[in-house]
């Protein structure tokens, strides 16, 4: 699959998936989106962006396996969960909120890092499945 | 006092970048942990002493009514006290017996998690939170036994515990749900008042066993006492710690603690007395056969707990006050005699009773903290274990029917005791000096300093039992329910029968221990009757068990996957089938439904080829990508009904799952053996009756009137709430968030595990 036109689109097509993915993730809370349909974009870039310039190529942009990607992730949600508890006292995964709305983000909550954390789960996950089986294969 | 709880778990999460400072010459400086929490108990002594209860609250999951509810009472204090006590001792003399141990920071982390875990499960005043922290303490117990991992026997003993005292945890967690629904709390305060309503609930008998189920694993109790002596394998100063004066008196604790929720009944008290006096009676007369000093010691230990089930089991204010006295003196006495056991073992290299003499000579220091806790254990005055034993047949005198009976079975027990402590405790340091260990060097202060603090512990409160007595025993008697303003410790009770019966309980003991030497001899013989011991039996039925499970596992996970399609879909075909036919009337209103769209006929149409193509073709790679077409109508047909959300995730999800099934078909051999036409025919007739079903099942449920509560709640509030106009997503991340945090932990599981695999047999072909 190694074909000239995909290989260049490639090059063009992984980074506007990531920012569409980035964009899916953050608008998320008010319109159709979010950490776990981002995630899913994001790997499919990656995948793309493997077929047509071979594994390694893919694994040398990452730096880090994918697998990585998977704790940090959970300790992110995690820590957005555990942050009114240590923090507030309030009970477990209760939404936290910066009162004034930001540029480009809008309101920050601590619901953000959570589904941060499902989008950094998700492509580490999908990631880490598909390139071993394709290692394998 | 939430931090004080967690101060252990965050130590040991620091030493993780720690370790290195730790492991080497500051590996004293672990030991402020512990002393800081110590510090940290003792300041509540006066308060609590007044008859205050101290109580804290922290909110953890208020919708299940399980909270971090903290209750510092008489109870929990002496228990606090004992375990930051205790474990700064153990702290110091580790420093200096796992000296230069390559893994020394792992061992001071899982120790210092283990003391979080028992300061939080002695403080819980929720019974939810109260098992979290039990599990805890089973666990890095389970670390803690099997530390010499390079061991077969320690990860054997390690497991055997962990099975154990995991079923006891699961016992207790379904009895605290029973209480819980009982009485509509979890917290014991709340639950202190309505002892009569649990006493007259006809679930009363299950939730007393499965309470008991809890505390009878933890504190080994017959017939599960098995899993202790086993848990000697762990270092001297865990059996120190876990194994004689904390861990396994969890169990007691657990019952101090409900005697006033679930006691003063007749169940109760028969079963704890039965219980207890077995367990006494029996690991008593096995320390006549041990030659092993951590043997001698861990069946005592056992009998030990035996008495206190015992007492406890009485019930009276005397009974309960000899048990809170006993916890002292057994805790005192009994953590001495193991550090002494394990200097013995770390500077001669044996633990063989039969060939250690004389090593006063050496060891004078250690000979006398051994000595003395010897003496606590016989019950001799002026030590402490003098007073407990004066209480406890006190109270065993004084108890109704059968006391004779009861009278004869702990006079017996506390001789052998008595054996068993100057065998452990005196025998080492008497006699003449063999030459093989004339070059016995002092070990450093660091390790003979802790045995000796503690022993003159025994000798101290022993003389003066005004220290305890209105510091920690009353409060601890008052907390279990009981009127404790009577209660007065003395040395000397005046000459009457108790005072007869424990001269004779010192005679007979001091006789029995110049008669008997124990001997290999008299081991190998009770060795023989291992075939019928509960150990033998238990641990048979668990390897029958596993077997039985692998059989049932590999008649229906044999490994070929099409096999588990077929499996799951007959057994729901079967299941939804009949009472999908038993019960619902199939009234379905067709008027209802909306008129097809052109559009959805022709995904419609576009899904039935996709169907027929994948079922027809002869190449693997033309049926996956058909399936992915069908994947894609599905999402076409989720954008026409307005799940934008669902449609985009199918999307993402379809060319995924493509992708993976062409990674896999990649590996597989070229050539496909097609199956033959019977089995064409029945997997066609599978499939039409499954979709047929489950196409029943969605007509049914359309008739039925829907209630649309929770979705309107989710719908209403998800802006008010949340802050988020997109009500999926903030189902996902903030209404049913926990729900989501569990599922990514699975999908993190599955890659891991798909790694694992994976990478693990390329291994082994690499290796080949």
């Amino acid at each position: 699959m190694k074909t000239i036109i995909l290989r260049t689109a490639s090059t063009y097509l992984l980074p506007v998936l990531l920012l569409f993915s980035i964009f899916i993730l953050l608008r998320g809370h008010y319109s159709p989106g979010g950490g776990f349909v981002g995630g899913l974009i994001a790997s499919i870039a990656f995948v793309l962006h493997s077929f047509a310039r071979g594994l390694d190529n893919t694994k040398e942009l990452l730096r880090i396996h994918p697998g990585f990607l998977m704790p940090v992730g959970l300790a992110l949600a995690f820590l957005a969960g555990v942050t009114p508890v240590l923090f507030f006292d309030l009970p477990f995964m209760t939404g936290l909120w910066y009162p004034e709305h930001l540029p480009v983000l809008g309101s920050l909550g601590t619901a953000l890092f959570f589904d941060l954390g499902v989008y950094l789960v998700v492509v580490g996950v999908t990631l880490t499945i598909i390139f071993t089986i394709s290692e394998s294969a | 006092m939430l931090i004080a709880i967690l101060l252990g778990f965050i130590f040991s999460l620091f030493l993780v970048i720690t370790g290195k400072f730790f492991k080497g010459k500051f590996s004293i400086l672990a030991a402020g942990v512990p002393l800081a929490l110590f510090i940290y108990f003792t300041q509540f002594i006066s308060r609590i002493s007044n008859g205050e209860v101290i109580t804290q609250f922290h909110s953890w999951i208020p919708a299940f009514g399980v909270n971090l509810g903290f209750t510092l009472d008489g109870l929990s204090l002496l228990f606090s006290l004992m375990i930051t006590g205790i474990g700064f001792l153990v702290f110091v003399y580790t420093s200096a017996y796992l000296k230069g141990h390559k893994y020394l920071d792992r061992f001071y982390g899982y120790l210092s998690m283990f003391m979080a875990a028992m300061l939080g499960l002695v403080l819980s005043d929720n019974l939810i939170s109260l098992f979290v922290f039990w599990e805890l303490t089973s666990i890095t117990s389970f670390f803690l036994i099997g530390f010499n991992n390079t061991s077969r026997e320690s990860r054997k003993s390690a497991l055997i515990a962990l099975a154990i005292t995991g079923i006891g945890g699961l016992s207790l967690l379904v009895g605290a749900l029973f209480l819980g629904s009982i009485t509509g709390t979890y917290s014991i305060a709340e639950m202190l008042t309505m002892n009569p309503e649990i006493a007259s609930n006809p679930y009363y008998i299950l939730i007393v066993l499965l309470i008991f189920g809890a505390a009878f694993t933890k504190s080994a109790q017959f017939p599960f006492h098995f899993w202790l002596p086993g848990a000697m394998k762990a270092p001297t100063p865990v059996s120190t710690y876990l194994h004689s004066a904390t861990m396994v008196k969890a169990g007691i604790y657990l019952l101090m603690r409900l005697t006033p929720v679930l006691g003063d009944h007749e169940f109760w008290n028969t079963t704890l007395i039965i219980v207890g006096a077995v367990t006494m009676v029996y690991s008593a007369i096995h320390t006549l056969f041990r030659t092993d000093l951590k043997g001698v010691l861990a069946y005592s230990t056992i009998s030990a707990l035996g008495i206190l089930v015992f007492l406890i089991g009485q019930g009276t204010v005397e009974a309960l006050t000899a048990a809170a006295v006993f916890v002292i003196v057994h805790a005192l006495y009994k953590a001495t005699l193991f550090l002494v056991t394990g200097i013995i073992d770390h500077q001669t290299g044996t633990r063989d009773t039969t060939v250690l003499r004389g090593l006063r000579k050496v060891l004078l220091p250690v000979a006398i903290a051994g000595f003395l806790a010897a003496l606590s254990s016989a019950g001799i005055p002026p030590t402490i274990g003098f007073i407990g034993k004066e209480l406890t047949y006190e109270s065993t005198f004084h108890f109704g029917n059968m006391a004779i009976l009861l009278m004869g079975l702990i006079v017996i027990t506390k001789i052998l005791l008595l054996y068993a402590g100057f065998v452990a405790g005196i025998k080492p340091f008497t006699g003449v000096l063999p030459e093989r260990f004339e070059n016995t060097k002092m070990p450093s202060f660091l390790m003979w300093l802790p045995p000796v603090l503690l022993a003159l512990g025994c000798i101290v409160f022993g003389i003066f039992p005004g220290l305890i007595e209105g510091s920690l025993v009353k409060p601890m008697v008052s907390s279990m329910g009981l009127d404790g303003k009577e209660i007065h410790l003395k040395l000397f009770h005046g000459f009457n029968i108790i005072l007869l019966l424990s001269v004779i309980t010192i005679a007979a003991g001091t006789v029995l221990y110049f008669m008997i030497e124990p001997t290999k001899k008299r081991e190998n013989w009770v060795a023989k009757f291992e075939k019928i011991s509960p150990q033998t039996v238990i641990t048979n039925s668990w390897t029958n068990f596993i077997k039985f499970s692998n059989g049932w596992t590999n008649l229906f996970q044999n490994g070929y996957l099409r096999n588990y399609v077929s499996t799951i879909m007959i057994f729901l075909i079967a299941l939804t089938g009949y009472s999908l036919f038993s019960k619902a009337n199939f009234a379905v209103d067709f008027n209802s439904f909306s008129p097809i769209t052109v559009y959805e006929a022709a995904t419609s149409v576009v899904m039935l080829i996709a169907i027929g193509y994948t079922v027809f073709t002869r190449s693997r790679l033309a049926a996956v990508a058909s399936m992915g077409i069908i994947g894609y109508a599905i999402c076409i047909l989720f954008v026409i009904y307005s799940a934008p959300d669902l449609a985009m995730t199918q999307f993402s999800i379809d060319t995924l799952t493509v992708i993976l099934f062409v990674l896999v078909l990649y590996k597989l051999p070229k050539y496909l053996k097609l199956s033959d036409y019977k089995m064409r025919i029945r997997d066609g007739i599978l499939s039409l009756a499954f979709g047929t079903i489950i196409t029943l099942l969605i007509l049914e449920v359309l008739a039925e009137p829907k209630s649309s509560e929770v979705s309107d709640y989710y719908a209403a509030n998800a802006y008010i709430l949340a802050h988020g106009k997109n009500v999926v997503n903030v189902i996902l991340v903030d209404f049913r968030g926990s729900d989501t945090m569990i599922e990514i932990s699975v999908l993190a599981i599955a890659a891991i595990g798909v790694f694992a695999l994976l990478k693990l047999r390329l291994k082994k072909s690499d290796q080949r």
